[in-house]
């Protein structure tokens, strides 16, 4: 005889048409898996009532509807329970009736079936690229998800912030080259298959391009000579905030993206890597008053949205909407949204897409304090997870260097980018704005008391020319996108070493690719955090296409054979990682005090000219040195080696002065790109003793690092 | 083709066979067998699958259900499985939890 009584809140206590019914719990949000049962929990300020659609998978037409029951409501909140569901098998969306009359910003629709903001899986776009019905009435198909995914002890891997090296990605273009050798291409199974690659190159972050579900079809341009539709391949929209992109996996076709996606996460935190997702919370795919309603617009426009005074939408993100970020309910939503990805899929960080926004009032105007910015600060769930802000938004407010940070938020810094790229193609009067950006902007972080650390370096990103095309190409070639070659930003600080494009001669090719390796070499001996695209590495291409969003094709895939073609690169890069990970010195968190604090005799970091001890601060300057004493690495906590860097953007060659070492110290020489591989750069610990201890000769164009032991 | 499942236990190993389409529904028949075979404390445990032709998600839930419910000593043999299953079980990294092979020798263990 059992001496336990059945739980009595697991019982039905209504029914209809057959279906059993209690009412449900308001939190949390969404549709959850309780004994029995399936929770379901919507909230609308502003609707009168609201009904629950439930399909079987992929029907056409709803199975049944089940209005909420008026006395099951609390608050602006519908909820119930409903029993003996076969969650496994059914989707389910809501109607929403209210009023419509857009002037007051509301564009209620009962004919509609909304999807659920909360919705942890969507299913109708399974497999990517395949056209949907578009007469369908329920285009993205919520599902449930069971949360019993065995994680095998896995936990997110919190490596300090400043020994992160960042590698970018798209989950698609990252294996879908038909050179990428691996069984499911284009997946987060495939992404998992080359993790050995991601071990070798030396990165232990990798940055995934948006992930949570969007609509690949919300392009509505033309390839100009092929007449083929462009897609939304980056995935800057989004339509679900907590679902997997389903069609980056190979198994969404069978509805398990989440396991997928767990699985590679779990792969990833095995091989010593972690995982920062690139999360658009700025906009929505439901664009201006001329877009879908796919769920925000039918279940609450006027909280979700910030709207005109006549009901029209601002559109500070450049796409037709603006999510309404510091309405109190649609912060609470990035914040469940946030927690849930860290709790649920073990992320270890956020970067987020035109964070500026998400600094702005419901009226537009940025706000000194932003709740929603502090409150992520602050968060126990998101505690240890990574939080960078790429500073800026479509409407013109740029914050880097002063995005409300408390302490904890870093941010993409747009102007190590420009003042490397312009010190690399050999603009003038760049000395003093490198010598910044290569301590960790001390210039922009230090007064609002930011470390090193709030500095996520990089010279490239998706958005903008690779590396490759940096070297190869004055001007954006962006004619494929349909645009008349418009879009896409002019200022590229790119310089294409004297042709436009490909070229034979081997000159212009072996000066771009120490073009390459002087960008990486800047970029990782930088303190900050350095942060690679996907392909780099490689001399990836996209033929000078700096805005290459609506390209699902070899364009904007990483071809394989670049691995085979360009080995020396790819050496260089990796044992230029290797040698940032062996060095603390170049690794601080806290800036330079450009004093001797320990005593060893020489400051934290000094400044060298041709002369040791005598910089070239002038306009004419090309050439600047620097040394990093390893007595002062960490504060003087950790000894290091003494580090020594020259920078020699001159198009001719010098010969320089190095500065002595401490007695018993000599000079070995880890890297010079003005050798040609594999004597560019060395094993670290295996560097060769420099014969000269006095005196260098310097290439032009060259960029090199020594290390003193 | 319908779901069937059976099990047994032998010498310490348990066998659970399993044929047809294991989706939702068959779910909780093979979750009872391998509640079944577990009370016998196995030492291992094989899933004869020649004759599964398709396993969805609730299905995996079980296999995670197998290995948590016997521990990590018990290892979990998947024997035959067909392309389909087997790239399932690829795609979800449940292939890692599990040893595949073609074929299982009984007089083997």
């Amino acid at each position: 005889m059992s001496l336990t009584v059945d739980r009595i809140d697991i019982q039905p206590t209504h029914n209809y048409g057959g279906f059993r019914l209690r009412p449900g719990r308001p939190f949390p949000f969404g549709a959850t898996l309780v004994p029995g049962g399936v929770n379901f929990s919507v909230f609308s300020s502003h609707a009168v009532s609201c009904t629950l659609v439930l399909f079987d998978k992929h029907a056409p037409q709803p199975m049944a509807e089940i209005p909420f029951p008026d006395e099951f409501r609390i608050g602006n909140v519908f909820t119930m329970v409903v029993f003996d569901l076969d969650y496994e098998n059914i989707e389910y969306g809501f109607r929403m009736d209210g009023p419509f009359d857009p002037r007051v910003g509301h564009r209620f629709d009962k004919t509609k079936v909304l999807l659920d903001p909360y919705a942890k899986s969507i299913g109708g776009r399974d497999v990517w690229g395949q056209a949907p019905n578009w007469d369908d009435v329920y285009w993205h198909r919520a599902r449930l998800v069971p949360d019993d995914f065995d994680w095998e002890g896995d936990r997110p891997l919190e490596i300090p912030i400043q020994d992160a090296v960042i590698y970018e990605m798209h989950v698609r273009g990252f294996t879908q080259h038909p050179s990428s050798g691996v069984k499911y291409r284009g997946t987060y199974a495939g992404v998992a298959a080359k993790i050995p690659y991601l071990k070798s190159l030396g990165v232990n972050v990798v940055e995934l391009m948006p992930i949570f579900e969007f609509d690949e079809f919300e392009n509505s341009r033309i390839h100009p000579d092929t007449g083929e539709q462009l897609l939304n391949y980056w995935g800057y929209s989004t339509v679900g905030f907590f679902a997997p992109k389903a069609a980056y996996a190979a198994s969404g076709k069978f509805g398990m993206q989440v396991d997928e996606l767990k699985t590679l996460v779990k792969s990833l935190h095995a091989n010593g890597i972690e995982v920062i997702l690139d999360v658009v919370f700025n906009h929505t795919a439901e664009g201006n008053e001329m877009g879908p309603t796919i769920s925000f617009r039918g279940i609450d426009n006027r909280t979700y949205y910030m709207l005109t005074p006549d009901g029209y939408y601002f559109n500070f993100s450049g796409t037709g909407n603006t999510l309404n970020c510091n309405n109190p309910i649609v912060r609470n939503m990035v914040l469940d949204c946030l927690r849930y990805w860290a709790a649920e899929y073990h992320i270890d960080g956020f970067r987020f897409d035109l964070a500026a926004i998400l600094g702005r009032d419901p009226w537009g105007a940025p706000l000194a304090n932003p709740p929603l910015l502090e409150t992520l600060a602050f968060d126990p769930i998101l505690a240890k997870c990574k939080l960078i802000a790429e500073a800026w938004d479509a409407g013109g407010l740029y914050q880097v260097g002063s995005f409300p940070a408390y302490g904890r938020w870093a941010e993409w810094n747009g102007k190590f980018r420009d003042g490397i790229r312009r010190f690399l193609k050999g603009d003038s009067g760049m000395v003093g704005d490198v010598s910044q950006r290569i301590q960790g902007s001390p210039d922009l972080y230090s007064g609002g008391n930011r470390d090193a650390t709030a500095s996520i370096n990089f010279i490239t990103a998706h958005d903008g020319f690779t590396l490759a095309d940096m070297v190869s190409y004055n001007d954006k070639h962006n004619e494929a996108n349909g645009e008349g070659n418009r879009d896409g930003s002019n200022d590229n600080d790119s310089w294409n070493c004297g042709w436009e494009g490909p070229t034979d001669d081997p000159e212009i090719n072996a000066l771009r690719k120490r073009q390459m390796k002087n960008a990486l070499a800047m970029l990782l001996v930088s303190q900050g955090i350095p942060m690679i695209v996907m392909g780099d590495e490689v001399a990836r291409t996209q033929h000078g296409n700096n805005n290459a969003y609506c390209h699902d094709t070899d364009l904007s895939w990483f071809d394989w054979s670049l691995v085979d073609q360009n080995p020396d690169l790819l050496g260089f890069v990796s044992r230029c990682i290797a040698f940032r990970k062996a060095h603390p010195a170049l690794r601080n968190t806290t800036h330079f005090r450009n004093t001797d604090y320990v005593g060893s005799g020489y400051p934290d970091i000094s400044w060298h000219g041709v002369q040791a001890w005598n910089a070239d601060w002038s306009a004419e300057s090309r050439f600047i040195a620097f040394l990093l004493c390893g007595k002062h690495a960490r504060g003087g906590t950790t000894p290091d080696n003494y580090i020594y860097v020259a920078l020699n953007m001159h198009w001719d060659a010098q010969t320089v002065e190095i500065p002595r070492l401490p007695e018993g110290m000599a000079w070995h020489v880890f890297a010079n790109t003005g050798a040609a591989s594999p004597e560019d750069a060395w094993e670290p610990g295996q560097e060769p003793r420099l014969e000269d201890q006095r005196h260098i000769f310097v290439g032009p164009r060259s960029v090199v690092i020594f290390v003193g032991r | 083709m319908a779901f069937t499942v059976n099990g047994s236990v032998a010498n310490g190993v348990a066998t659970i066979t399993l044929s047809g389409e294991l989706d939702a529904a068959g779910a909780p028949a093979f979750r009872e067998q391998v509640e079944k075979v577990s009370s016998e404390s196995p030492k291992r445990l094989v899933l004869m699958v020649q004759d599964l032709e398709y396993i969805a998600s609730a299905g995996l839930r079980v296999l995670i259900f197998s290995k948590q419910k016997m521990g990590a000593a018990v290892d979990i043999y998947v024997v035959g499985a067909q392309e389909q299953v087997q790239d399932t079980l690829e795609k979800t990294g449940f292939s890692k939890s599990v040893i595949s092979v073609e074929r299982y020798d009984v007089a083997s263990a």
